[in-house]
């Protein structure tokens, strides 16, 4: 059962987060391959929502229960606290409205769990600053013209956020690549999970 | 054997059969005996009795969903779904479909025998409900010795007896596939039905429905289905299928039917006349219409605390069953806690689109029978 060990190094930092048999809500859960570890390693209870349909087919075949959807309206059916953990890895910066989102997830969640990339990394700085371009990384791979990413955040800009919402950061990880970050992470990590809680 | 049918790699030659029994208590407090129900079965029941599907078939539908009749140059309705290796794969599964009572492709219907008159029934047939359809595939479900079905599917009218389904016999269910269907029709559907009953009950031949002796009225049945051809395209599958094409050079005067669509709408009514009785078209409608899964409740009260697991579809140019309805299922589902997933299936077909779009309905039925047979075999292997 070491199989997980192959897998991105945020699916580990995540399925290290949620605890046994829980329930979990993954939205933007792509091809399925999170709430696919999530079932084998934590036997979790697990929901996707997507809005892709080829990544739909993905999850079906998988086994995994899917809605196809629109994450900035997907929550407004659920009861307070339904799930055990919201899972937003990677999909934040794409939302038209996060905030609304976040807190809706803040709502339906017990615990929230996020994961975005960090716009103040020392290469889109230096990206910016040097060469005068939009910045393209692993990170944050996409062209101006084509990205779907609507929103910019830094891990500061999340933190400050978190603050002014009154939401709790239970245990943040920094990485870059395959590495963790421990050292100033808002200069030096590509990308940020976070366990959040309103309690 | 395959040279009687035109399409060898299906199911081949198939047959229906009759399941006779003596009563069935309806909804209104009615009671229809004795009953009968055409049915087909296909692939093979396993040692477990535990790989049955039912397939509930949509309005027009009857019980021969796939294979050929002796004879026919047209395979049944959901050939392209059913058989060895399709989506309902019949190597795997024990698929059954039966004509809904009320019918008249089998079943008792208005055009049967009232064994109180030695007539047919005609307006002397109870009025039947999406629930009474149900039970009487239930009692059918009993009688193959089928304690638990692996899942029941159906598209329009079909979904709706597979929400009743999993309102009436929870337990009896492993899965569900309603598509493109409504737990309630919108005063827009009963619209709809009801200019088709209208155009049936205005031909002066459907003599408030005793015309079993005489002429029936071909011409009211078959306008009220050209009326229900539209509400199952879009406006970009008519426009693709026909355009404005004319059938012949006609100058309108004469009113023939001079543009591809109209030639197409006729010809679909009058070749609906020769198999379906305008009686059943009455009480069919009629029951679709009523039909209202939760009544008063709200939707997810029908759903808590039952343990069926979903497959919602919709399509995405059905504008007779638009998605909304289908997101209301969804939602009832999220509330109530049930397993569920759901798809908008990109098409253009309309409403027909849940008997073309097959590619795609496909993959996903294929996928999800397929997981939800292997939890079965897991949760079997765990009690063991």
């Amino acid at each position: 059962m070491n199989d997980h060990l192959n897998f991105r190094l945020d699916y580990r930092i995540i399925t290290s987060l949620v605890s046994d048999k829980s329930t979990v809500l993954d939205l933007g859960c792509g091809d399925g391959t999170l709430m696919s570890l999530l079932a084998q390693e934590k036997q979790a209870k697990v929901q996707g929502v997507e809005i892709d349909e080829e990544m739909i087919y993905s999850c079906v075949a998988r086994g995994l229960n899917v809605f196809l959807g629109d994450l900035d309206s997907g929550l407004e059916d659920y009861d307070d606290k339904t799930f055990d953990y919201v899972i937003m890895n990677q999909c934040l910066q794409q939302l038209k409205h996060p905030d609304a989102a976040l807190s809706d997830a803040l709502r339906v969640g017990k615990k929230v769990i996020v994961g975005f990339p960090n716009f103040a990394h020392i290469s889109v700085r230096l990206q910016i600053f040097f060469q005068g371009r939009t910045p393209s990384t692993t990170a944050l791979p996409y062209p101006w013209y084509e990205t779907p990413n609507l929103h910019f955040v830094t891990i500061r800009d999340f933190i400050d956020y978190c603050r002014l919402r009154k939401v709790r950061i239970v245990q943040s990880y920094f990485t870059a690549g395959n590495r963790f970050i421990h050292l100033r992470p808002n200069l030096l990590a590509e990308n940020a999970i976070m366990l959040l809680s309103r309690d | 054997m395959q040279q009687d049918v035109p399409d060898g790699a299906g199911l081949g030659l198939v047959e229906p059969q009759y399941f006779h029994f003596d009563e069935l208590r309806l909804e209104s407090g009615a009671v229809l005996r004795p009953v009968t129900l055409c049915y087909e079965t296909y692939g093979t029941l396993n040692h477990g009795n535990s790989n049955a599907i039912l397939i509930t078939h949509a309005f027009s539908g009857d019980a021969h969903a796939a294979g050929y009749h002796r004879g026919d140059r047209k395979p049944g309705w959901w050939d392209n779904m059913i058989g060895p290796g399709k989506a309902f794969d019949t190597n795997k599964y024990f698929v059954i479909c039966s004509n809904v009572i009320g019918g008249c492709a089998g079943s008792t219907g208005p055009s049967s025998i009232n064994p109180a008159t030695g007539k047919r029934y005609a307006l002397d047939f109870p009025l039947v409900s999406i629930a009474d359809m149900v039970a009487a595939q239930q009692k059918l479900i009993c009688h193959l010795g089928i304690e638990k079905l692996l899942c029941v599917a159906g598209g329009s009218m079909g979904g709706m007896q597979v929400l009743q389904w999993i309102k009436s016999f929870p337990n009896m269910l492993h899965a569900a596939i309603p598509m493109a269907t409504c737990a309630r029709h919108s005063p827009q559907q009963i619209a709809f039905n009801e200019v088709g009953r209208q155009a049936v009950m205005a031909d002066l031949n459907w003599n408030h429905g005793d015309y079993y002796d005489k002429e029936p009225p071909a011409r009211g049945l078959s306008v009220a289905r050209m009326v229900g051809h539209i509400t199952y395209m879009s406006d970009r599958s008519m426009a693709e299928k026909f355009g404005r094409k004319m059938k012949e050079k006609g100058d309108g005067t004469k009113f023939t039917p001079d543009f591809e669509v109209e030639g197409y709408l006729k010809y679909r009514g009058d070749s609906f006349v020769a198999r379906f009785d305008a009686n059943s078209y009455l009480y069919i409608t009629k029951a679709m219409d009523l039909f209202d899964l939760a009544g008063e409740q709200p939707l997810h009260e029908v759903f808590r605390g039952i343990d069926v697991r979903l497959l919602v579809l919709s399509f995405k140019s059905d504008w007779l069953y638009p998605s909304y309805q289908s997101l209301e299922i969804v939602k009832a589902c999220k509330f109530a806690g049930l397993e569920c997933s759901y798809v908008e299936v990109e098409s253009t077909w309309g409403h027909d689109a849940f008997l073309l779009e097959t590619e795609r309905s496909e993959k996903l039925i294929r996928h999800f029978l397929n997981s939800e047979m292997q939890n079965l075999v897991r949760e079997k292997a765990g009690a063991e």
